[in-house]
């Protein structure tokens, strides 16, 4: 009995978890048009969020780029296949590791950033304040950070696909010898632009929305003290890749 | 008892009525009248967690009560829908214990923030608007300094002046002389007075400190054990001629307040005893969520014998 409970018991609170996420969700949505009165706010969070993640996200996309470059060259020289190299590299950013990467480092640098806000606002009344000054909290302050995330996540990821592919092309062209016509032009021959490149746009629009309501939720939601902010960062980062993985999962699905 | 039907625009500004909470199985209130008059400073005292700030909470609309009613300006808050709601709000300011500034803003953009937020008006009419309340607080040269730059009081200040921006008919002050040297606490004081009589708001402090609000308070509620114990004048409550103000007045350590939170019997729980011995293996750890409500409630529940404590063994 006590092993049923000691299973269920987390198995509930966890439902309930998504379930208050999912009403938040709805909330958030609800407050978007009344947000879109603090358009400056909006776009002073899309700087916060997009902007200010772009060394992270270049950095980063250049050496996934030229670690798939090498990788990729060795493995399909053995099959003498080097000429595929752009190919490969190019559908493998668009299609799953732009989105994905792009989503757990944008949990990591701006998700954080996002829980640890709104948490501390909400520990220290500025939340309550804003409620007694009649100013909707959701529309102020949660909205804006919301439509940053659903804007700045794929223009970031497109920014790492870029990176990535350079990445690559330094590595498989520049350093490794291969012909630069061929990677080129086998990339734009094999690559769709709808298939591939535009369902990696939705792929990160979708994750962007999950990883700013995780964060956003888990900060609205925190307890009131720096254990609790401290926990509410944590669980959004993890919260967010998992719900990232799984999400990739479900939509590549549906899509391929 | 007059009823909530009788409310009307020259009546109590506040009206509350059989007001029962309960927060967590903990009995907060349990049947509280209380009426605050217009023009007044009503004073809201009563020890540390007996529910004065929730009580705040209710009357602004952010807590709802689970039975009982209260009606703010003759609107009954836990009806209105949430527009109501916050166009009542627009006419109330709020000084939170923690002066709750918006940290990302200066002095300057914390002050103007309510008026950014509902009113389109001119820069330069926001500009004279803001400067003119903080200078009724003193704080017109720190306009530009961001609030971490402040010291206690100065945030206090600019919450005050950030609450009566908008020229409210009522304030509510949630703790104001808490962590204040004498000379901040003498000019909070000294500004709670100025504007009730030059704009004749009416006032609601929630405070401890009886020194300070007998210098400003018209009328105190004192609340204990989830109810209005007394209330009165300053000076009629100060005499301390019911147990709850003569401990609450004089800071009696005991009383009908108790010093020691609930707890199984002493002897019992060290295994002094040889009947304690036993028991006290068998007794679980404390738990506080299965304690009785609040120490003040417990004595109220325990009646004569609380009213009247015996030295404890």
């Amino acid at each position: 009995m006590s092993a049923v409970r000691s299973i269920w018991s987390p198995l509930r609170d966890g439902l309930a978890q998504i379930g208050a996420c999912g009403i938040f969700l709805f909330r958030i949505l609800r407050a978007i048009p009344l947000s879109l009165r603090y358009l400056r706010e909006t776009v002073r969070q899309i700087f916060f969020v997009g902007a200010m993640s772009l060394v992270i996200i270049m950095t980063c996309g250049l050496f996934v780029g030229m670690v798939l470059g090498l990788q990729l060259y060795h493995t399909l020289s053995i099959f003498g296949g080097t000429a595929a190299l752009g190919t490969v590299v190019a559908l493998s950013l668009y299609r799953e590791l732009g989105p994905v990467v792009t989503a757990l480092l944008f949990a990591g640098r701006a998700g954080t950033s996002i829980t640890a806000e709104i948490g501390l606002m909400r520990a220290t009344d500025q939340l309550d304040a804003m409620e007694m000054m009649a100013v909707d909290p959701l529309a102020f302050v949660v909205a804006p950070r919301f439509l940053a995330g659903v804007i700045a996540m794929p223009i970031l990821a497109c920014v790492f696909n870029g990176l990535g592919i350079l990445g690559a092309h330094l590595v498989g062209v520049s350093w490794l010898g291969l012909d630069n016509g061929t990677f080129w032009s086998n990339m734009t021959a094999n690559v769709d632009v709808w298939d591939d490149v535009v369902n990696g746009v939705w792929k990160s629009t979708a994750f962007g929305a999950v990883v700013t309501l995780i964060a956003t939720f888990q900060g609205y939601t925190t307890a009131p003290t720096s254990e609790g902010v401290a926990y509410a960062t944590t669980r959004t980062v993890v919260f967010s890749s998992i719900a990232t993985l799984m999400i990739d999962f479900v939509m590549t699905a549906f899509l391929m | 008892m007059p009823t909530l039907s009788d409310s009307h625009d020259d009546g109590p500004l506040i009206r509350i009525r059989g007001l029962r909470t309960v927060l967590n199985g903990k009995t907060i209130f349990d049947g509280v009248d209380l009426d605050i008059p217009r023009g007044g400073i009503t004073a809201i005292m009563g020890p540390s967690g007996t529910g004065k700030t929730t009580l705040m909470r209710h009357i602004t609309g952010q807590l709802a009560p689970d039975a009982g009613a209260i009606s703010v300006d003759g609107l009954e808050v836990g009806r209105i829908d949430r527009d109501a709601l916050f166009a009542l709000r627009e006419k109330i300011g709020y000084l939170f214990q923690n002066s709750a500034l918006l940290t990302d803003y200066s002095v300057f953009e914390n002050v103007a923030f309510p008026l950014r937020q509902h009113l389109k008006l001119p820069e330069e009419i926001v500009r004279n608007i803001v400067l003119t309340k903080l200078q009724a607080v003193g704080l017109r040269g720190a306009a530009e300094l961001m609030p971490s730059e402040l010291s206690g009081g100065m945030v206090r200040r600019v919450a005050l002046a950030r609450a009566i921006v908008r020229d409210p008919m009522m304030i509510i002050y949630d703790e104001p002389f808490v962590g204040l040297d004498p000379i901040a606490l003498n000019q909070i004081l000294k500004l709670i007075r100025t504007l009730n009589q030059t704009l004749g708001i009416t006032s609601i402090l929630v405070a401890h400190e009886l020194a300070a609000v007998r210098r400003v308070a018209d009328h105190i509620y004192l609340l204990a054990g989830g109810k209005i114990v007394a209330h009165g004048v300053p000076e009629d409550l100060a005499r301390g001629e019911t147990p709850w103000t003569r401990q609450f007045f004089s800071g009696e350590a005991d009383g009908p307040v108790p010093f020691h939170y609930p707890a199984p019997d002493y002897a019992t729980q060290l295994g002094l005893s040889s009947a304690g011995r036993d028991a006290a293996t068998l007794t679980p750890p404390l738990d506080p969520r299965a304690a009785p409500p609040s120490p003040a409630l417990r004595a109220r529940d325990e009646g004569v014998a609380a009213r009247h404590p015996e030295p404890k063994a």
